[in-house]
């Protein structure tokens, strides 16, 4: 009788285990606010405990590009500008002085070049040049307000936007890339302006910037809100 | 773990850099079966994926603390010796050998299986950390033979998992149904004295 009867209990624990994995459960109401706290607790270990050491990411020869790039956007056709010659990059928020700069105003400005492992969170990666101004110094050139934690990106492309935390965005690695393998940004991967960042997997950077505005509150996400994890640092 | 593993396998279903060339698998391309995952999409498998890897984590660690502490590692643990009394005990259950040879606790075969569990389950937490935060772990990266590499054993620990689960109680219910109970409470009552 004892084998039968473990063998029940056994049945009555898998049993739901297994429903709930037939229903491609997300948790439902009851769990899925569980699994978004634990998320945020992993952005934190994310942020504070593992990538407080800002780690540069490994660099590879311009020879190791994949031949292939994917890219997406979220509109129905590729995001393109009316007017390119109007466009300007709004820097605003919790800065002294607000700016909106040019294309030009950008390629003045001190150049980062680099060839990294994009890591898509779908599982594929992927090595490219990127070109272009560091985060930091477009910071540096606003003015940064001490009260700053947090930079938000905007961008034409059907209301898609990043929250980043400040130290993420002010990382070395972290540009605002106006090139891709030693062009300019094609429409595909997000012209005229896209974040670009190989600490970062792929849906945190931000295709089609038209604004960057410092904040003193956690600005979300398109995805982040629909529950991918937020930190998303590799 | 394993049915949120399967629906984050689905968003790339192959092992390799973008354009090529990628590792041997069977299941390239492949979907799993929606009763065996979990999550309903990528984002919901990613949340339980990072929250069941806690728990998975702190039982190991529990685990293998207690066998460190306890002595008990002794009966588990698979050593260069134990290599004649398995190739003996592997011809007694291919039936070339009548007679059971003589065993401790666990014979040679039980204790190669429980101490190489112990390494698969070390390799899924490693190579699970190294594709979480590959920039912060390079090392870890490096070892595994790459980013993708590296997924493609966290992928494959997942099968001798699996493997090693479904023989593990199978054989219970075969020998000595009594020891799922003691597997689950620790207590056990049943037939084979040497199992106290």
């Amino acid at each position: 009788m004892t084998d039968r009867r473990s063998f029940l209990k056994l049945a009555a624990a898998a049993g739901p285990a297994s429903l709930a994995a037939a229903c491609g459960w997300d948790g439902g109401n009851a769990l899925r606010p569980s699994l978004l706290t634990i998320s945020r607790f992993n952005d934190w270990v994310g942020e504070r405990v593992l990538s407080a050491s800002g780690r540069l990411a490994p660099t590879y020869d311009p020879a190791e590009r994949t031949p292939r790039l994917p890219s997406y956007f979220i509109s129905r056709a590729t995001p393109v500008l009316q007017d390119p010659a109007a466009w300007r990059l709004r820097v605003n928020g919790l800065v002294r002085a607000p700016l909106a700069l040019t294309l030009g105003d950008l390629a003045a400005m001190p150049r980062v070049s680099y060839t990294v492992k994009h890591h898509c969170v779908e599982g594929w990666t992927a090595i490219a040049s990127w070109h272009g101004v560091p985060v930091s110094a477009v910071a540096e050139r606003c003015g940064l307000l001490p009260t700053a934690r947090y930079v938000r990106f905007d961008s034409f492309d059907s209301g898609y936007f990043n929250g980043w935390d400040l130290a993420s965005a002010m990382h070395p690695q972290t540009i605002l890339a106006y090139g891709l393998n030693d062009n300019p940004l094609a429409a595909a991967h997000g012209a005229p302006l896209r974040v670009y960042s190989p600490l970062k997997l792929g849906y945190k950077l931000t295709k089609y910037v038209v604004s960057l505005t410092f904040m003193d509150t956690r600005p979300g996400g398109y995805w982040e809100d629909q529950g991918y994890p937020w930190f998303a640092g590799l | 773990m394993v049915a949120s593993g399967l629906q984050i396998y689905r968003a790339y279903a192959r092992f390799g850099e973008r354009g090529g060339p990628f590792f041997p698998n069977p299941f390239q391309d492949q979907q799993f079966p929606a009763w065996s995952r979990l999550g309903g999409w990528l984002a919901g498998a990613l949340n339980w994926h990072f929250a069941l890897m806690w728990p998975l984590g702190a039982i190991g660690l529990l685990y293998v603390s207690y066998l460190v502490g306890s002595g008990e590692w002794r009966a588990l643990l698979f050593r260069p010796r134990d290599v004649a009394g398995a190739l003996a005990m592997g011809r007694y259950y291919l039936r070339l050998r009548k007679d059971h040879p003589p065993q401790g606790k666990h014979n040679p075969l039980q204790k190669f299986a429980y101490s190489s569990i112990v390494i698969v389950g070390i390799l899924a937490v490693l190579t699970g950390i190294a594709i979480y935060k590959p920039v912060q772990f390079p090392w870890l990266v490096a070892l595994f033979g790459g980013f993708q590499a590296a997924r493609f054993w966290h992928f494959w620990t997942v099968w001798i998992f699996v493997a090693f689960t479904a023989t593990h109680v199978l054989l219970v219910f075969v020998v000595d149904p009594a020891s799922l109970r003691a597997m689950i409470t620790g207590w056990y009552r049943g037939r084979f004295p040497s199992h106290d």
